[in-house]
């Protein structure tokens, strides 16, 4: 991999986790043994909407082996708690307490001495429901005769502050209903030679981390309780389990191993609040620890139904975009608006419209909730966008890379919502990422005359959560060592060898001088989540400037001790440099506190606000990341079976880190982006959900690989990121659907308009011929 | 109704006392504490739970462990020898064949039997018997280098 030349501590190759892993030692949450921990088993509803007439757990306590039963009665009359809770409005409860919303919606839990126990039990729990009709599609959802999936929706007193102005659509399915506007959108059309308008549909999907969910928790005597957690952002679900069990958070500590994958599933309370209720009923220890079913029903990626329609005058310019969103958010909220929202800031795509109107609504339906996913509704909308690019290429008779190139983004441009773009190199991603498929050139001819080639193209942009908080910290040891405090979630990003990278190379010290902690919410200062490829940028920087606290405290003493102008000490490959004299981290250290011993702590904070502290300009993103995604497939005539032969990814980095943490990223979520283009997808029948298994839900396996992902780190430094670093973890991912579809269009003139692109559908598509 | 069983694990001898229904992976987990393989779906297709039986890559999630009985079992903690690092943990490690590590024991563990069997695998021989085991962090190319790195070694 290129890098441009800077001081790296992380060497090719380098990880911290990396020894534990290797070797079967790593320890993830299920791996972890509790002295009388209890087995918690959860009942989950067998149908997709009803009311839950009474639930009788008798026969269920009656089993030898169980500890506690929970049920809807210890939510309502149970032991002071806030029944409802959720991370935008309070529209879950801990089991179901009136009605159940989705098949897997949990409805009472068992905790036992052992599994078997839990789950014998809680199959014997019964459970009256008397049916409602479900709503199993956005489209009927939104229809003003639709069964409601919620009769009433809570509002928390203190929601997130970007989401703050979004409310649910009262006697309505919809959830919320984002507006972007900009110019006036009729005119617009009125001005444009061509209008195009097409419909793009993606299914429901879900992340697969390879480690499903889990949860220990176990009250203190005192009163405190210690949570271990699968999560992506312990101080959310801290925050959430203090206000259901009204707690202060002080008393609520969570400990986060590292993590068998993410991917956005494990952001928000998941199985945390349940397995806390449980543990307080039964007063043990209680653990619980989800099946791969169960998985499928606790979170899944939004499906979506997309209409966009495109003006576009006769050179090619593009004008117009209006766009109608409709994001499948299934039972509960969960952060369905925040998904909505992001993907209307990008429904036009990285290109410079002059009028837009994006409508983007979150809406419930009868499906287990979706929530984030790699991508955060930016891989939906840019599905609709950039396959509908190359449809406009096509009808003008235009190159899809210059038409592409023509209205992309460029340093300075005005986006949809008004403010400038800085640190923006889409252009440079796209042109990269041509250059590396030999764009303009023909695909080789293949040896096999019943197989066609062909190549696609797609670009992006994407917005990271704004405002945020990271807080950081850092010690100092006597030795010249240093421990880090961060609450970034290591869950194979590669993110525990970042930080300390960042640290390392601002001290001026070897990367194996530094260690990272690993979250503790006891201990490490608050951080806002691990997700939306934020933890580079926020917490990188907050370390960054907890490490140049600590350099300066160092120089202060210097300065002091050898009577020196502050202004004339610096801070060089870990030493303080003065006069003509280098002294060492370790001696300042011992001449500071007279012997081999203390501690120096370092702080850093990072907070971000939808107003430029420089400019006083708008941002409603601390930073953008863009990039770009090329594919050639090749295609059998007379099966349609497709074969993504290549595949480039172009991603705007800022900066380099670390380099294979880097390479993973880019190539990791292309391979994401592979599946969900191809197979994924979760099907129902009847409100019943067909494949909650890894049998029947496809995942695209070492076969499926094209023989090439190339990954290209371009490198446009932000002035706010750790030496110049942007986020990285969702932007490769994003192009991969469109460019196989643009690809398999310039094959074999099939537009596929619906997700995953499948065999089947080029083949009937080109029947059609 | 438990049953003495006698394994061989990692080259040591143990004897366990175990449910029949208990699985191979739930036995050498929870109770030789081996938790370098993982449960990923419960129902054989993952490859996270992937262990060596007499050296056949088996999925432990799915056979039971009084099957195991007078047999040789590897798991990921007997790979490296103490200290030293077999060949393709050095390889992982080398070419970035892992990011949340969850799929590492089964892939690795497959790959060693793959080798065993055939020293000289071509890429498609690599793809088909590695076939079933998923990355979900998308490793696989890194994986692809590891693993033929050390079969050209
Ligand atoms: S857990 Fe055994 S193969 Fe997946
Ligand atoms: S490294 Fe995460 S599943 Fe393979």
């Amino acid at each position: 991999m290129a890098i441009s030349e800077r001081p790296l501590s992380a060497q090719d190759g380098q990880r911290l986790d990396y020894q534990a892993k290797l070797t079967g030692r790593a320890a993830y949450l299920a791996d972890m043994k509790m002295p009388g921990v209890c087995e918690g088993a959860v009942l989950r509803s067998p149908v997709a909407h009803a009311w839950v007439r009474y639930v009788d757990a008798s026969e269920a306590l009656k089993v030898p082996g169980v500890v506690a039963v929970y049920t809807k009665d210890d939510v309502v009359q149970g032991t002071g708690i806030e029944p409802y809770y959720g991370p935008v409005f309070k529209d879950q409860t801990i089991v179901a307490v009136d009605k159940v919303r989705h098949v897997g919606d949990p409805v009472a839990a068992v905790a036992a001495e052992t599994r078997e126990a839990a789950e014998e039990a809680a199959n014997l729990i019964v459970v009256e429901y008397e049916d409602l009709p479900p709503v199993m599609d956005v489209r009927d959802s939104v229809k003003e005769d639709a069964v409601l999936v919620h009769e009433t929706v809570r509002i928390p007193e203190h929601g997130f502050a970007d989401l703050a102005e979004l409310k649910p659509i009262e006697n309505t399915n919809v959830c919320t209903h984002f507006k972007l506007r900009k110019g006036d959108i009729e005119q617009g059309f009125a001005e444009c030679a061509h209008v195009f308008e097409d419909t793009f549909i993606l299914p429901t999907t879900q992340h697969v981390a390879l480690e499903p969910h889990g949860c220990v928790a176990a009250f203190q005597p005192d009163g405190r309780v210690n949570l271990w957690s699968t999560t992506q952002n312990p101080f959310v679900v801290r925050t959430q389990l203090a206000n259901i069990f009204k707690m202060p958070v002080s008393k609520i500590r969570i400990m986060v191993p590292y993590l068998g994958g993410g991917y956005g599933s494990k952001v928000y309370p998941k199985i945390e609040p349940l397995t806390m209720a449980l543990a307080q009923k039964a007063k043990r220890p209680v653990r619980i620890l989800l099946s791969r079913e169960e998985v499928f029903y606790t979170v899944t990626k939004h499906a979506a139904f997309i209409r966009m329609k495109t003006g576009v005058k006769a050179d090619g310019t593009f004008h117009a975009r209006e766009a109608e969103v409709f994001l499948d958010t299934g039972a509960f909220a969960e952060i369905g608006p925040r998904v909505a929202k992001k993907s209307a800031y990008t429904a036009a795509g990285p290109y410079k419209f002059k009028h837009v109107k994006i409508d983007a609504k979150s809406v419930y339906t009868n499906k287990p909730p979706a929530g984030a996913f790699r991508g955060f509704g930016v891989s939906q909308s840019a599905w609709a966008s950039e396959s509908q690019t190359d449809i406009i290429a096509k009808a003008l008779n235009r190159d899809p890379y210059e038409l592409r190139m023509q209205n992309i983004y460029d340093e300075g441009d005005e986006f949809v919502t008004g403010e400038k773009l800085w640190s923006i190199g889409v252009k440079d991603c796209l042109e990269k990422v041509a250059k590396e498929m030999k764009w303009g050139e023909p695909p080789e001819a293949p040896a096999d005359p019943s197989k066609v080639r062909g190549k696609g193209l797609a670009a992006l942009i994407k917005a990271t959560i704004t405002p945020s908080i990271s807080c950081a910290a850092i010690k100092l040891n006597e030795d010249g060592s240093v421990n880090v405090f961060t609450s970034t979630v290591e869950m194979g990003q590669g993110s525990d060898t970042a930080m300390a990278a960042i640290v390392a190379d601002t001290l001026g010290i070897s990367l194996d001088q530094v260690s990272v902690l690993g979250v503790d919410t006891d201990v490490v200062p608050y951080d806002l989540t691990t997700s939306s490829s934020r933890s580079t940028f926020h917490m990188g920087k907050a370390l960054e400037l907890a490490s140049l606290d600590l350099c300066e405290q160092l120089r202060r003493f210097v300065s002091e001790e050898y009577e020196v102008p502050f202004e004339e000490t610096r801070m060089e490959g870990g030493k303080v440099l003065f006069r003509e004299s280098a002294l060492d981290i370790r001696e300042v250290l011992f001449n500071h506190f007279g012997m081999q011993g203390g501690t120096l702590v370092g702080r850093g904070e990072v907070k971000t606000s939808t107003v430029d502290p420089d400019t006083g300009d708008k941002t409603t993103s601390s930073f953008w990341f863009v990039g770009a995604g090329g594919s050639e497939v090749e295609i059998d005539k007379d099966t349609g079976r497709l074969r993504v032969l290549k595949h480039a990814t172009a991603v705007d980095v800022g900066r380099v880190i670390t380099p294979l943490g880097c390479q993973q990223q880019l190539v990791g979520g292309a391979i994401t982006g592979m599946g969900q283009a191809l197979f994924e997808q979760m099907v129902w029948d009847n409100g019943i959900l067909v494949n909650p298994n890894l049998v029947d839900y496809v995942l695209p396996a070492l076969g499926d690989m094209p023989d090439e992902i190339t990954p290209i780190p371009v490198e446009v430094p932000h002035k706010n990121g750790p030496f110049g670093a942007k986020g990285i973890g969702e932007t490769s991912l994003i192009p991969v659907a469109p460019s196989i579809a643009n690809a398999v269009d310039d094959a074999v003139d099939v537009r596929i308009k619906d997700l995953p692109v499948t065999a089947e559908k080029i083949f009937l598509g080109m029947l059609d011929k | 109704m438990k049953k003495a069983i006698t394994m061989e694990v990692n080259g040591a001898s143990c004897q366990v006392e175990v449910e029949p229904w208990r699985t191979l992976l739930e036995v050498v987990r929870e109770e030789l504490d081996l938790t370098g393989a993982k449960l990923g779906c419960d129902i054989q297709v993952c490859g996270a739970c992937t262990l060596l039986v007499d050296g056949k890559p088996v999925s432990a999630c799915s056979v039971l462990a009084v099957d195991a009985d007078g047999h040789r079992v590897t798991t990921v903690e007997g790979l490296a020898d103490g200290d030293r690092l077999h060949p393709l943990q050095e390889a992982f490690m080398k070419h970035g064949a892992l990011q949340c590590g969850y799929c590492t024991s089964g892939f690795l563990l497959t790959a060693k039997a793959m080798l065993d069997e055939n020293p000289r695998p071509d890429d498609e021989q690599i793809k088909s018997y590695m076939g079933g085991s998923f990355c979900r962090c998308g490793c696989y190319q890194e994986i692809m280098q590891a693993i033929r790195s050390v079969a050209q070694a």
